[in-house]
């Protein structure tokens, strides 16, 4: 199977039906302009040099494959393997694509970076990257996410970004990627989008896949160091879904290894309250892209909803969209009880806080694990780490922690 | 000609939107008819989107008040339908790619033009992807309206040449919404829109607000497009919007008659 990725000029990026550029005129020159710029630099050896030694020496790459013995043991079945992308710089694997496409921004003769952030993850890691490289940063944030995530809006701050609380819609994370698009169209010359996940309008899946595939190129080579094999599972969860195809992208081609998205189900996808998109949306054109969203009968945007902000999206990014198709990957819902179970054992088995978001991944390795055998083994990677998460964990179990 | 190229034979076209549901259905059937009997030369009307990301704040909450108010995409084409009875110039609707698409493509085009409906306006959907929704619509009779921005450049060649019904020349970067002044270069842009086709009217939109921005913009093309001005004397008056609104659309194709003669 081969994901049609675009290496012919002006590829309209289709992973199947899905994908495309439905964004308005006024941006085409701009993502054309980025497409052709991504294309010249991403196999120029300066650039591979410039942005190997950032993610090396500046994020902490590659980030550790670590056997979680006493989980795999607890759990008793298959054997599981953490990818600590929470290890990296900023704290999560938002990082790698930030410092791709930040240094292409700066390739590309830009000198601001606008960004979109739900939990914050994305928007400290663009504002990281913005102070090195010398960068302007605004960020979009809804504005209860603000609120959810405050830490992080601090951090954005004290890292010299502006953050824009965006109140429109339902105020959460598909609303602060509208926001980021408005502000696109009104400046584009001098101002990049450093979009966060595997979405948008092409080129943005496929930069932000290229970017995140060193997720599971360093899984397979790790792996095949500790175990001299390829995984059984490769877990990992999904909002738009960068670190999941991050995890996926090595071993799409390896009919052996199950890839696994753990989306965000809310209160339950029998209710309204969810965020699970492959498993309650329908096809759909949203947000420069084709692909599955969670929606009504007349195509308007449902508001969704999960504990983790970096969840909170009514849709997926394209080319999960064609994985699903395929049967190539497998999508499975995961609740915020669950999701919260799962952040406080792997804190107290493993002595890891994983952000809530990976905690979805967690949760669905624990029902998974018991059912596998000792010699098989499940990879989950552990996209973030769970530190902002604490005083809204905190909250969710009636207890009242400020900051 | 196709109808829509009509509205641009009575001097320079004055071309107001609104977003159908806001404040409610009646008072849109009733203010398309006013605006009708008051000089527009077309009417955009909005089928409202939970989350229309090209327009700005003003259109926005239009769209919100009226899917608050239960407006649906089957609503607003009965809408139209009753209106028909009495407007005569273009209707032409405007909405998001997911509205058609959800509704079903080819069921959207076949009730559009049931209604009487003349043309549709899809601002997310650029010319790469025109050819998904235009073959459809063009069955059934109805233009697909083109846009050209300020950073289209070497792409209006390509999409003059294939551009139907008229041409939506966006004044400025941005979204929808009033600007107290528009520089970009209207006159360079058509110049290299009649280069590729010199039959196609177009209109200029995108913060135009007074009868002198109505006249400035309309120097070097064939109309005005004015969006968000409107919506916000709707959003203020309510259900009593028809004599404010009517009153503005009069004075507006007034200034264009008078620079430009009837």
């Amino acid at each position: 199977m081969e994901p049609p990725t675009s290496t012919g000029e002006h590829c309209t990026g289709r992973f199947g039906v899905h994908g495309g550029q439905y964004v308005p005129e006024t941006l085409m020159n701009a993502v054309i302009e980025l497409e052709d710029a991504y294309n010249t630099f991403k196999d120029d050896p300066e650039f591979r040099r410039e942005l190997a030694d950032l993610l090396n020496n500046y994020a902490g790459r590659p980030s550790r494959l670590y056997y979680a013995e006493k989980m795999t043991k607890d759990l008793g079945g298959a054997k599981i393997y953490l990818k600590r992308e929470d290890l990296n710089h900023t704290g999560s694997h938002k990082i790698n694509n930030v410092l791709g496409q930040a240094l292409l921004a700066k390739k590309m003769g830009k000198t601001r970076l606008i960004a979109e952030t739900g939990a914050g993850q994305h928007g400290v890691a663009t504002a990281t990257a913005a102070a090195l490289l010398g960068m302007e940063c605004v960020v979009f944030m809804g504005k209860e996410d603000t609120e959810r995530q405050a830490l992080n809006v601090y951090r954005m701050r004290l890292l010299g970004a502006d953050v824009v609380p965006v109140t429109s819609g339902t105020a959460t994370l598909k609303d602060a990627v509208s926001e980021a698009m408005r502000e696109w169209t009104s400046r584009i010359d001098d101002t990049h989008y450093c979009l966060g996940s595997v979405m948008g309008p092409h080129p943005f899946p496929m930069i932000v896949r290229d970017f995140q595939a060193v997720i599971s190129q360093e899984i397979k080579e790790q792996l095949m160091e500790a175990e001299g094999r390829l995984p059984d599972v490769v877990l990992a969860c999904v909002g738009g879904g960068s670190n999941a195809i991050g995890s996926f992208y090595n071993f799409i081609d390896d009919p052996s290894v199950r890839l696994i998205g753990c989306e965000a189900a809310g209160r339950g996808i029998d209710t309204f309250e969810t965020a699970a998109t492959i498993n309650t949306g329908s096809l759909g054109i949203f947000h420069g892209m084709k692909s599955y969203f969670c929606q009504d009968e007349y195509g308007q945007i449902a508001p969704v909803y999960s504990i983790s902000a970096g969840l909170d999206y009514p849709g997926i990014g394209p080319e999960h969209a064609w994985l699903h198709d395929e049967g190539r990957a497998e999508y499975v819902p995961v609740t915020d009880d669950q999701a919260v179970n799962a952040f406080e054992y792997m804190s107290r088995t493993e002595g890891i806080i994983p952000a809530i978001e990976s905690a979805h991944a967690v949760a669905y390795a624990m029902e998974l694990a018991p059912t596998m055998d000792p010699d098989q083994i499940i990879v989950i990677t552990i996209s973030g780490r769970g530190d902002k998460d604490c005083a809204a964990i905190a909250r969710y179990r009636g207890e009242d922690i400020h900051e | 000609m196709s109808n829509i190229e009509q509205a641009f034979t009575h001097g320079k076209a004055f071309i107001p939107f609104l977003t159908a549901g806001d404040p409610d259905l009646e008072t849109t059937a009733e203010l398309i008819r006013a605006m009708a009997e008051n000089g527009a030369d077309l009417i955009e009307v909005g089928i409202p989107f939970s989350d229309p990301t090209a327009e700005g704040v003003v259109i926005q909450g239009a769209d919100l008040r009226a899917l608050s108010s239960g407006t649906t995409t089957d609503r607003v084409f009965d809408m139209i339908s009753e209106v028909r009875k009495d407007v005569t110039i273009p209707l032409v609707f405007m909405t998001y790619a997911n509205v058609v698409f959800s509704y079903g493509l080819e069921r959207f085009a076949q009730r559009a033009a049931e209604v009487g409906a003349n043309g549709v306006i899809l601002p997310d959907v650029p010319f790469e992807e025109k050819e998904e929704f235009a073959p459809a619509f063009r069955a059934h009779g109805l233009d697909m309206i083109s846009f050209i921005a300020p950073t289209s450049h070497d792409r209006v060649r390509e999409i003059a040449s294939h551009a139907e019904g008229f041409i939506y020349c966006i004044s400025s970067l941005g979204v929808t919404g009033v600007r107290q002044k528009i520089t970009t270069d209207i006159g360079a842009m058509m110049r290299l829109v009649r280069e590729a086709n010199p039959q196609i009217p177009c209109a200029v939109g995108f913060g135009i607000a007074t009868p002198q921005q109505a006249v400035d913009m309309a120097r070097y093309s064939d109309g005005a497009i004015v969006g968000s001005a409107i919506v916000k004397i709707v959003a203020e008056y309510g259900t009593q919007s028809v004599a404010p609104v009517s009153a503005y659309v009069a004075e507006m194709k007034a200034a264009l008659n008078a620079a430009y003669g009837a």
